[in-house]
């Protein structure tokens, strides 16, 4: 309902993945920085969640914000999951460029009318006439013991449900770039962290987790996949950290001769589903690697793509998932379920023997 | 009965804010004609040149002539699944709005919102079917307002069901915290489809919990159109003027069922419920006092049926959606998945 512009970053044309130079950031700061960047030159941009003030966000993506823009744009809120991802609606349909953070993605359930039957179908149910330029940021995924209702992916579901683009970088350089693309987007974008990917000092995490960034703006397309790796024999359709996981495994298999494409979705909506024909049309083996559940979601849709393209491309089809149970506390059982380095090697070695 | 009036007004005040509900109660017979027209004789939902649910607000007309008078076209209101009496008060365009509810390509959102969802982004008015989840994005207008810096506010209109759903008290909460322009209109009509609010609100005012959130809240008896007036006026100058959120409640009257077909069996008082109708109320009262003429009165409906005529008919010579576009705006950039 804007009807005097009050975004001011419209006219500004960012680069479109630079070379990433040798300046190494986490993914959390690589974050910070770019949302410190949009609100330097944009006025509209604004941050509001739980704990994203003083305490820079439970997972460091706000880190420093409040230092250098004050409460006025960086803005802790009750625990009102609903009021406060609905006042980002209406602020953006007024025109401004929030930023909202949901702690966890698992919180959905307390907030989700406002996000798929407001914040996705706005723009829809107007015929165009009112967008919701908003950025629904959360924390995803397990691996350090924080049970069913804190370590879950969920991503399938948002994607599940019309009107919402849903972004899962897996590093920092995408993270930065996807992060500009996300406050730039005239639609609702939920911006979905692993907290495996943050590069966080009281978690575990993979080497991968601090990486290149270039210090100037730039954005990653939101729909366009990276092939993070190239190889003949066996394509990973994965995303998040499982992409680190399944790096990991192509270099080890590697010294066996066995060559693994890695292709790293970025996003799930949109999906880039030339990119995964292509790959599979090159290896004929296909292993969807995915944290979320494994019925009804990423990793049934991506072998859908390939089997409605050509069904005879397929040699090989598996997928690598959490299976149909909640995540559960003890670490033996939910490195069990978890999309594993083993699983995910013992997933190839399966599919190369075919 | 007490009267409707109170001595502030000036007669000119007075004849809008019937002329207003005039207007509404024609427009929703006009809809209700349209709606049942091919559905007879069997009553089939999804039949006709308007399909679906349809909520009309007859008898609540006052709650949005005496809130809306106070509104500019700069000031955003959010509704419900019940909101046309709201629209129409608040200036929204009728041909627009009815080739909406006609689900014609003329309509504000081209055929895919419908009755319960109706945008108009001239108008800052938006509506949403599921209940106080209107609340939350008019505290996201009214949070733009106050950091643009100038004094439009934001209302969000809900019914009496609504104030026991959580949206409604976070959403008093956030506004209070951090003193947004919004007023808080609940419509009581004494029903939440077919419970009475005797039987879902553990307090007999809605207006107490404002106090919770340290609001003020205040309570209209009597669907009175100009105490609605009175309260909306305050509640508006102090949003305005940084005074932050109110909670209005207003004692509403639903004319009619729930939604077009619901044959009304669980409500006792049916046979007298007409009676208590507000127009024809407060036309005798201002009829009464001098303040309206018999002509003015028929003026008023003969100027409201030239309007809401004019409405369906462009609705009806609109043309359907084109089935080949089905796909258009889930996204900005046209591209869905």
């Amino acid at each position: 309902m804007t009807t005097a512009p009050t975004s001011t970053n419209q006219s500004v044309t960012l680069p479109v993945e630079p070379e990433p130079g040798r300046r190494k950031l986490s993914t959390a700061k690589a974050m910070q920085e770019v949302i410190s960047q949009r609100m330097t030159r944009d006025e509209s941009v604004f941050v509001i969640g739980e704990d994203v003030g003083p305490y820079g966000g439970i997972f460091s993506s706000t880190t420093g914000l409040i230092d250098q823009f004050g409460p006025e744009r960086v803005m802790d809120t009750p625990i009102s999951e609903t009021a406060f991802i609905g006042l980002g609606i209406g602020a953006a349909v007024e025109g401004m460029r929030p930023v909202v953070e949901l702690m966890f993605a698992d919180f959905f359930g307390v907030c989700m009318d406002q996000i798929y039957n407001h914040m996705a179908k706005i723009h829809f149910e107007s015929g165009g006439n009112v967008k919701v330029p908003m950025v629904l940021m959360m924390a995803t995924g397990g691996g350090y013991s924080d049970g069913a209702q804190h370590s879950q992916c969920l991503w399938g579901t948002f994607a599940h449900l019309p009107g919402m683009k849903v972004v899962v970088p897996s590093n920092p350089y995408d993270a930065k770039g996807l992060m500009a693309a996300a406050i730039d987007s005239d639609d609702p974008v939920v911006f979905m962290f692993h907290k495996g990917i943050m590069g966080l000092g009281w978690m575990a995490k993979n080497s991968r987790a601090i990486g290149a960034v270039p210090e100037e703006e730039y954005v990653v397309p939101i729909g366009k996949s990276r092939v993070a790796r190239e190889g003949t024999d066996v394509t990973i359709v994965t995303l998040s950290l499982s992409v680190h996981h399944s790096l990991d495994v192509a270099e080890k298999l590697e010294a066996d001769g066995i060559s693994v494409e890695v292709i790293d979705l970025r996003s799930l909506v949109p999906l880039d589903r030339d990119a995964i024909v292509r790959s599979v049309t090159k290896t004929g083996r296909l292993i969807v690697v995915d944290e979320d559940y494994q019925s009804f979601g990423l990793s049934g849709e991506v072998i859908a793509v390939v089997a409605e393209h050509d069904a005879s491309l397929l040699t090989s089809v598996s997928r690598v998932c959490v299976p149909d149970v909640p995540i559960p506390y003890a670490r033996e059982l939910e490195s069990t379920v978890l999309p594993t380095p083993a699983r995910i090697e013992a997933a190839v070695r399966e599919a190369v023997s075919r | 009965m007490t009267l409707s009036t109170t001595p502030e007004l000036t007669e000119e005040t007075r004849r809008s804010l019937l002329n207003t509900m005039v207007l509404i109660r024609t427009y929703e017979e006009a809809i209700r004609r349209e709606y049942y027209a091919d559905k007879m004789p069997a009553f089939d939902i999804g039949a006709g040149l308007v399909p679906g649910e349809m909520h009309l607000s007859a008898g609540q007309e006052p709650v949005a002539a005496g809130i809306c008078a106070h509104l500019t076209a700069d000031d955003a209101l959010t509704a419900t699944h019940r909101p046309h009496h709201v629209a129409i008060a608040k200036g929204v365009a009728l041909r627009p709005m009815t080739a909406e509810i006609f689900g014609r390509e003329d309509g504000f959102g081209h055929g895919r919102g419908g009755h319960m969802h109706l945008f108009d982004p001239s108008n800052h008015f938006s509506c949403s079917g599921i209940i106080a989840e209107g609340l939350p994005p008019a505290l996201g207008q009214a949070f733009a307002f106050k950091r643009q810096g100038n004094n439009r506010v934001a209302v969000a209109v809900t019914g009496e069901g609504a104030a026991n759903q959580g949206a409604f008290h976070e959403s008093l909460n956030l506004s209070a915290l951090w003193k947004l322009p919004v007023i808080f209109v609940v419509e009581d009509n004494d029903w939440g489809i077919s419970v009475p609010r005797s039987e879902s609100t553990s307090v007999t005012s809605n207006a107490v919990r404002a106090a919770a959130y340290g609001m003020p809240g205040v309570r209209v008896e009597n669907n009175s159109v100009e105490a609605v007036y009175a309260a909306g006026g305050e509640a508006v100058a102090r949003a305005r003027s940084g005074g932050g959120p109110t909670l209005i409640e207003v004692h509403t009257l639903r004319l009619w069922g729930h939604f077009e077909g619901d044959a009304e069996g669980y409500r006792p008082e049916l046979k007298s419920v007409p009676d208590h109708d507000p127009i024809p109320r407060y036309r005798d009262e201002l009829l009464q006092a001098g303040w309206l003429s018999t002509e003015q009165f028929q003026a008023m409906q003969d100027r409201a049926v030239e309007q809401v005529e004019d409405a369906i008919q462009f609705a009806k010579a609109s043309p359907a959606p084109n089935p080949s576009e089905h796909l258009n705006y889930v996204f900005s950039e046209g591209v869905n998945s």
